[in-house]
This record gives C-alpha cells, structure tokens and sequence, in this order.
C-alpha cells in the first residue's frame, strides 16, 4: 500500500513554483440539540442512542430547522466580515453513502447564508495576512462509519463495517476560503496560523467546542502549485484527515514537496483526494472515482427559505464578542507589552489565562511569568495544551502570592505547581502535605550557616576579608542542607552578619 | 342492523355513538366483518388492524361511557393509505422495498386521529409510492372497483376510495401529489380533498415529491369529509412546510352550504379542461353540474389559464426530480428488505441489488427521469424549467382568483377504465391527473365531488372544485351545496348505485 514518494526539497519548490492554497473548515456547532430534529449533539456516547425518526432518515421523517444553528452560523459569517444572505435555502447534496441515512445531505449550495468576508490572521513574526473567505455555509454531518477487520480501518480491505448515526444531523458549519496566492515560502504557515485564528475566534464565539482532535474542528487543505512562468492554476490535490493545527502545515508542505517532484518529473498531478497520515506526515491517494461525482443539488423541499431580517442580523452583530485580534491589541496596551511579548503570549495560547490570573489579584508580568515560561513547558512535557493543565488561573495567582509574602521561594512555588498538576489537591495541601514551607526560624538557619562555614573556613575568610560575592557558596551549602526552604536573600543576610 | 351501520355517514354514526344508541366497537366490528366479507374482491386493505381498531373503540366507548367529552368523530372508523407511518402497524407504501416495516413512529395525521378518537381499521392500498393512477403499480396486486371489479379504483389512493364504495369505512385518508385524492374520488363517486399545501402535516407521510405531496380526507359525503379535514389539519411544528395559520373553517361552510343558495358566489369555467381527448359523457355531467351551479345562484364565468397546458410536462419534472432524491434512503442498510447480504457483496452492491428488486417498473421509471433531470449539465433545462412553469400556473390562478371565488372542471378526463388497459402506457395513465395537477403545483386547494354517472357507461364522474390556498371553505360550500342539488335531482345519492358485492351483508 505505501508508495514511496519523490519529494523535491522545499527551497527548489519556492524557487520554481508559487503554491496556492484552498481551505474547506468545518465546524460542528454545540448546540443543545442537533440541526433538524431534537436529539442531543453530545460528543460520545453509546453508538445509535442519540437518534430519532428524522436523523435516522426513516420514511415520512422531516427536518425541522434548529433556530439556534442559524444564529450561530450568521454570527459566525459577521465575525468573518461577510455579507449575511438576506434570503437562502437548503440543498439536497445527492450521493449515496451507507452512513449518510437518506443518502442525501442538506447542505448548502449556491444560496449560502454568509459569504465575501476575510479573516486578518497573524503569522509567527507578528505581520498580518488576509485570508478571504468565500462563503459560510450551513449542513448537517453524516454518521461514522467503523470498518472492522482491515489493517488500515479504512473501508479498503475491511471485514464489515458498523455505523453509529450518534452524529448523524450534528449542525456543521464549512467555512470556505477564496484562493490563497502570493504566500510564497510561507503557505504552510499561512495555513495553519488561519485555522489558528478561526479556531480562537469560533472559541470566542462560544459556538463550537472547537477540538480537532474530536473532529469538532476539521480542515480540508486543497494544494496546488503554479509554475513561475504559468499564467492558470495547476492541478490540485484535497488532502483530508488534517487532525492537529501543526498537522495542516506538514499536510501542504508535504503536498507541495510531492507535487513540484511530479511536476518537474513531467508527470501530471492527480485531481484527487488525499488522506493524510499523522505518523508519517505523508499524504497518499484515497479512493479515486473513474467518474466525477454529480450531486445533483437542488433546493431542499422540505424546509422553507431562510430569510434572516435585518433588524435580527444587526441584533446579533451586537453579541459579539470581543474578537481575539482586538483583544491582543487591548492587552498588549493594557499590559505594556512588546510585539515580541505578545508574539509569545499568543503562540502559547496564553491570553485568557493570564488575563484570568490577573484579574484573581496578580500582576501581569508575575502571571505571564509564570504561564508562558513554566507552565507552558509542563505543558509540553504532559503533551496537552496548556488550557488542558490541571490548574487554574486562581490557584497560580494563590501561589504567586505565597511567593510575594516570603512563604514559598520561587523554586518552592514551582513544586507546589508540580504538586497541584500532579493532582495532590489545592495548593495549601500540596504545601502541608509535601512540609514546602520556607524555614525562616534564624535560629535553625543560623545553625546551618555556621556548619556550612566550618566546613569551608577558606571561602568564610574571604568573606572575612569584605569578599561579599563568596558569600554564593555558603548560600548554596546551606540551601542544599535546608532542602532549598530556605529564603536565600536571608541566608545571605546571616552569613553576612556571622562574618563580619 | 350491520348494512345500517356501514351504509351510514360518518356525521350519523358520530351522534349515534355519542348518544350510547351504538358503541363504537359495534360500529367498528361491522365495518371489519365487511371487510371480511368483501375485501378479497375489492383488495382495498393491505392490512387490517383488527385488534388495534377494536382496542380503540373500546376506549372511545368507556370514554363516552365515563362522561368524557369526546371529539365530533369519536368512534367513527377510518381506513388510512399506506403512505402514512403507524406506530407498531406495518407500513409498505404499496413497495416491495419496504414489506414487513414497522413504523417506530406515527405520522401526524395518524396521531391527530387517535387524539380525535377516530378508529383506524387498517392500511389501504395504493400505487407503489404513490406513482400511479390506477393502483395497479402496487407491489401487492390491484384494486379493483366496487362498480365494477374489472375496472381500476384510480389512484394513486384507489385504496382509500374503493374502500368508502364498497363499504369498509366510511372515511378514509389519501395524499395527492398529481391527483391521487381526487381522481380516485371522481371514478368510485366519492368525495377526495386535496386540502392547501401546508394545510395538513406531511411529517411521517412517506415522500414521493416532497413539494407537491397533501394528506387529505375522503368520505362519502362533503360534510364527512369536512368533519374529517377539521381533524387532522392545522399547524405542525415537526413540517417546516406546514402553515401556521387557523384551519379555515370547512364544517361551517359543509353546513352552509347545504343550505342550498350560491347566490353571490363567482364559479369560474377552466376552457382549458375539454376537447380531444375528454369522454363525451364525462363532459356532459359536468355541463350539468355547472347548470346546476348557476340554478344554486351562482355567477358562471369562464376562464382562461393557459400555462395549465404545461402542467403535465412540468409535473413530471418536478415530481421524480424530487422523488430520485426522496427515494434514495431506500437502501437496505437501516429497514426494509435486504437482497445479497452474503458476506462476500459490498453495501454498495446490497443497496443496488435491493433497490433492483424492491421498486416496481414505474418507480424505476421515475427516479431514471428524475435523476436524468437534476444531472448537471441538464439542471436548467429540465427542473430549472418546470419551476418556471410552475411559477406561471401560479400566476394563473391569481389571475382567475382575482375574478371568481373558486374555479371548476372534471375531476379527470374519463371513467374508470378496465384494468390492464393502460399498464402499458405511461402517458395515457398519466393524462389521468391532467385536470388535478395544476393545484398541485401551485399549491392551492382543490376537491372531487361525484355529479352523477357517465350517461354512455353508467360509472361514477367527479366534479372539481378549486379554491384559492387557505380558502379551503370556499369550495366546501360549493360541493355541500351543489350535493343537495345533484341528490335532488337524481332521487339519491350517487354512491348508492354502486352494485351489491358478493358476499355482501343484506
């Protein structure tokens, strides 16, 4: 099954090729209850429980449109700048699939709700780049198909299949963009810091759990490479299963490596569809069509046009959030940041932990400290991101603030962080239970500093001798003889006075 | 005592039943010995739900017995087309495809009348999903006509029909996407309403063209069918297409109306709807009808609409257009039959080997045209097309409507026809919805009531009646009124010429 690619290195492909770029976002909505009918939309859940007469397709079943999809999906299309249909309908997209249960999908066709927007998204040295949007449309997902007994799980090969229709009529939402030119050397990147931004702006819209992972989120890359001296398009390559945001860069680097080598090989590039694969960071063929699809779309009859009012579509323009953009600039003004600063803040995912550990008491130098130095590393360390951290905002500022009265030393305070990420409870407990409180009774301090300098008598007669800097070494022995409890400042105070 | 019960209107046996003369089970036990008797002949049922009926009448009867206050057809059965989904009662739509379905569901039309206390004797018989007009697509053999058994009931709902002529039930439900109401009604002398579109829910009734399909009453009299209509239509969240708007207050007009004075009232002629092809004598009763109209007080005028000799070519567009996509969740993967599954076929192979031997030639027939239609390439040529047209019928009948109150024509160009005679043709049984279609297309109400029998055939002929969308009660007041008349006139009602059956009770 795996073929072996030829692949050109990615500099030659810049140098002889603009590559182009098409990205198809679908969102599934988290509304209470799925787009036609009243089934809960939960993720999970024991396969073919969250089912009804209507998204089961059974005979004489009908779709009764779900209100709040429509809200979501118009203010989804405000936030992305585009026009709001003042009239649209449902299409019948036809193809006959077995975990499609009327073996149409109601979708979308030429009569989208929003359309003609852009999306403004940041790339990692902090310059913007404008990502028109074509259209937002609204749909209903399909069921999911298991395919037992093959290698692969994928249908080819597979002994049976089984269909949980759980999903079946969840209300999605395909955002799709205009072409995507002029990036250059930075495709990749532009593609993955545009379903960055829609990701944190749909999270801002509270319309969408928003977690690739679970396929709430899901990305279609469509890749194309242009010959320098081309005037048209080439041909171009849908990749799918893009799971992971770092997962759409490696997907059209990967696209782009493989189709310049067929290119300059004078072969032609396959219009087709491919699957990428998370462990290789490859794309291969999936099921190629002798013939091209025709869904012979037409407007859905079961459901009456949709024709939002405009006093609706400006009541909810003012629902909308603070968008992540104006709120990066709020709080790089707010918080005295530098671009660099607030590169750093945004690439961790950090804004919203800080602004909330902030806004429990602390300052947003000691939050951001905290949050985009240490704990992003944990973060990495634990392979999660760092909103999935077992800590909250409220309990970093509590730790913080142990830090600013003398209890904790700052290597003390990363413990009790480990201690609370680790699960051990609040961070008061992880204190007593792991006996973390600074020693600051002088007298057992005292003690330490003078065993410390017996057992150096050279380095306590420099500092005899007004070498103040020696006085390092004492603070260290001492440090490691209290378990680092100690505050080193007044360490050093003792060992000063002891010597003079 | 059991031929009283059965030959009685459903508006008789309400009041009986509510003033304790008969129970509800009795009533429904002699319309289930009549069918025990007579339906091997007729073939009206494809399934009887004694137990269920007989259960259903005995609530009515406690409910009545303990004081209750119970709906104006309480107790009073009703057969329904098997186009609508009942809750534990299988459901085929006439097709292969689907034999041995139980429903998990009821459609709305069957919960309105298990609320109302209407007692469901079974599932009627019908055109393999509802393409046909003689039932004789029904995977499950023909219907035949209680005026004469060799001749078709029409259809698609020749079920429903045949069953109010030959007795079994004194109100039936049908659905009319092209006709399948009306034109059934018109050759059993019968009345068929094909209400508003939106008018009645469509959920749980099993699409054959989603834009154009309406659930309906049937009955043997227009103040049966009003009582009827008043039951199961209204608003219905669960159908996006249906109206939230009051149900326009047809019992009121049934009543009115046979007071017997149309003086005021706008009757407009459709010319389109005679000539080649129309049975002399089918013209003939209508002529008649239309004397009669003007001897109630009404003003006759005629009227032009042009775009009405489209409808035919448009309706076949739009119909299996809508019917190709409708028809595909027929698959073998959820319910229904499932050919092949030998653990070597694919579940693409198992769908097209299903589909291959549950649908019936006409359906195949159907969903070829329809898919052909909705191909890319072909889209504007064929369904953009007919929507234009349907656009302009549309037009044309607020342009008659904005000069008569409601607009008249045969029901359907001829008599029953012998069974067999047009299985062949395609097009001659499709010429048989000719006068039905427009309202179907445009949306409007439209009704057939009997005027008489053909002079040259003796058979049972329908009079049309068409009504602007949500005036509904308009063409009530008109049959109502006109069915005093033609009552008057031939010394009886029309249905009590139907010939006795074998068999039959005496």
């Amino acid at each position: 099954m795996t073929s072996v690619h030829e692949l050109m290195d990615y500099a030659e492909v810049i140098e002889r090729f603009d590559p182009v770029l098409g990205l198809e976002v679908h969102v599934e909505l988290h509304t209470n209850t799925k787009m036609f009918c009243g089934c809960a939309n939960v993720f999970g859940g024991e396969p073919n429980t969250q089912v009804c007469p209507t998204c089961l397709g059974l005979p004489g079943a009908l779709p009764a449109l779900n209100g709040k999809a429509v809200e979501s999906a118009i203010r989804i299309g405000l936030a992305l700048n585009c026009e709001i249909a003042e009239w649209c309908r449902f299409a019948r997209k036809n193809y006959f699939y077995p975990d499609m249960p009327k073996n149409f999908q109601t979708s979308q066709y030429d009569e989208p709700i929003a359309y003609n927007g852009y999306l403004d998204v940041t790339l990692d040295d902090g310059s913007l780049f404008r990502v028109e949007i074509e259209r937002a449309h609204m749909e209903e997902d399909t069921g999911k198909s298991l395919h037992v007994g093959g290698a692969t799980g994928r249908i080819h090969g597979a002994e049976h299949s089984l269909l949980d229709y759980n999903r079946a009529g969840v209300p999605l939402i395909e955002i799709v963009t205009k072409t995507i030119s002029g990036t250059g050397e930075r495709a990749p990147e532009v593609a993955r810091a545009y379903v960055t931004a829609l990701r944190d702006l749909l999270k801002a819209l509270d319309v969408s759990d928003v977690r690739m992972d679970q396929g709430s989120l899901r990305c279609d890359a469509n890749v194309s490479l242009m010959a320098k001296d081309a005037t048209e398009f080439g041909t171009r390559t849908e990749t799918k299963n893009v799971n992971s945001l770092r997962s759409v860069e490696r997907a059209v680097r990967f696209e782009m490596t493989r189709q310049a080598a067929v290119l300059v090989a004078g072969g032609k590039v396959t219009q087709e569809t491919r699957h990428f694969d998370e462990s290789t960071g490859s794309t291969s063929p999936g099921r190629t069509k002798e013939t091209a699809e025709d869904y012979r779309y037409f407007p859905e009859p079961d459901l009456v046009p949709i024709a939002p009012s405009r006093e609706w579509v400006e009541e909810l323009r003012g629902t909308l959030p603070e968008l992540p953009w104006e709120r990066r600039k709020r709080v790089q003004q707010e918080w005295s940041l530098t671009d660099a600063e607030l590169r750093d803040l945004v690439n961790a995912g950090a804004v919203d932990l800080v602004a909330a550990t902030v806004d429990a008491g602390v300052t947003p130098a000691e939050a951001r400290s905290w949050w985009v130095a240490y704990l992003t590393k944990e973060a990495n360390n634990r392979g999660v991101e760092l909103s999935e951290l077992a800590i909250t905002p409220v309990q970093i500022a509590r730790v913080i603030g142990l830090v600013n009265s003398g209890e904790l030393t700052n290597k003390l305070a990363r413990e009790v962080v480990t201690g609370v990420l680790d699960g051990e409870g609040e961070p008061e407990a992880v204190i007593e239970a792991r006996g973390l409180k600074v020693v600051s009774d002088d007298s057992a301090l005292e003690k330490a500093v003078d065993e410390a300098l017996a057992a150096q008598p050279d380095v306590a007669a420099k500092i005899r001798d007004g070498k103040v800097a020696a006085a390092g070494a004492i603070v260290g022995a001492v440090m490691k003889a209290t378990k680092g409890q100690a505050d080193a400042k007044r360490v050093r105070e003792l060992i000063i006075a002891r010597c003079s | 005592m059991t031929s009283d019960l059965i030959r009685s209107t459903a508006a008789e046996l309400a009041a009986r039943i509510a003033s304790r003369e008969v129970s509800a089970v009795e009533v429904a036990q002699a319309h289930l010995d009549r069918i025990g008797e007579v339906d091997g002949a007729v073939n009206a049922f494809l399934h009887v739900d004694t137990e269920g009926a007989l259960k259903a009448a005995r609530k009515v009867d406690e409910d009545i017995a303990a004081g209750a206050h119970v709906g104006p057809l309480a107790g009073v059965p009703v057969a329904l087309k098997d186009v609508l989904t009942t809750e534990g009662v299988p459901t085929t739509v006439g097709s292969k495809i689907l034999e041995g379905w139980v429903p998990p569901y009821d459609a709305t039309v069957t919960r309105r009348l298990k609320e109302a206390g209407v007692v469901i004797l079974g599932k009627t018989n019908m055109d393999e999903f509802a393409m046909g007009s003689s039932t004789e697509n029904s995977a499950y053999g023909p219907t035949h006509n209680p005026w004469d058994l060799d001749r078709i009931p029409g259809g698609s709902g020749g079920g429903s029909a045949a069953a109010l002529a030959a007795f079994e039930a004194p109100l039936s439900i049908g659905t009319d996407t092209g006709g399948s109401i009306r034109q059934p009604g018109a050759v059993t002398g019968t009345v068929g309403v094909k209400p508003t579109y939106g008018g009645v829910s469509r959920y749980g009734l099993v699409a054959f063209s989603s834009s154009l399909d309406q659930a309906g009453p049937c009955a043997r009299t227009v103040l049966d069918a009003a009582l009827l209509h008043e039951v199961i239509a209204g608003y219905d969240p669960m159908d996006s297409t249906s109206i939230n708007a009051p149900v326009p207050p047809v019992v009121a007009a049934a009543r009115e109306g046979a007071n017997g004075d149309l003086t005021g009232v706008r009757v407009g002629v459709v010319t389109q709807f005679s000539g080649d092809g129309y049975q002399p004598g089918v013209l003939r009763s209508f002529e008649a009808a239309v004397a009669q109209l003007k001897q109630l007080g009404a003003e006759i005028v005629e009227v032009s609409c042009p775009s009405f000799d489209y409808a035919l070519p448009a309706y076949y567009l739009i119909a299996p257009s809508e019917a190709s996509s409708n028809l595909a969740r027929f698959d073998a993967m959820r319910y229904g039959i499932r050919v092949g599954d030998d653990s070597t076929r694919s579940a693409e192979e198992v769908m097209s080997l299903t589909r291959e031997a549950g649908f019936g030639p006409e359906v195949k027939r159907r969903i070829m045209i329809g898919t052909y239609a909705l191909s890319s390439g072909y889209y504007d040529a064929y369904y953009g097309s007919a929507q234009k047209v349907r656009t302009l019928i549309s037009r044309d009948f607020e342009a008659a409507f904005a000069t008569v109150d409601v607009l008249v024509s045969p029901t359907t160009p001829t008599t029953a026809f012998p069974i067999g005679e047009r299985a062949g043709d395609p097009m001659a049984m499709y010429k048989a919805d000719l006068c039905t279609i427009p309202a179907n297309l445009a949306g409007n109400a439209a009704m057939s009531v009997p005027s008489g029998l053909s002079d040259e055939d003796g058979l049972p002929v329908g009079l049309q009646i068409m009504a602007p969308a949500l005036q509904d009660h308009r063409m009530y007041r008109v049959a109502a009124a006109y069915e005093v008349a033609r009552d008057a006139a031939l010394g009886a009602p029309v249905i009590q010429g139907v010939p006795q059956l074998a068999g039959a009770a005496r």
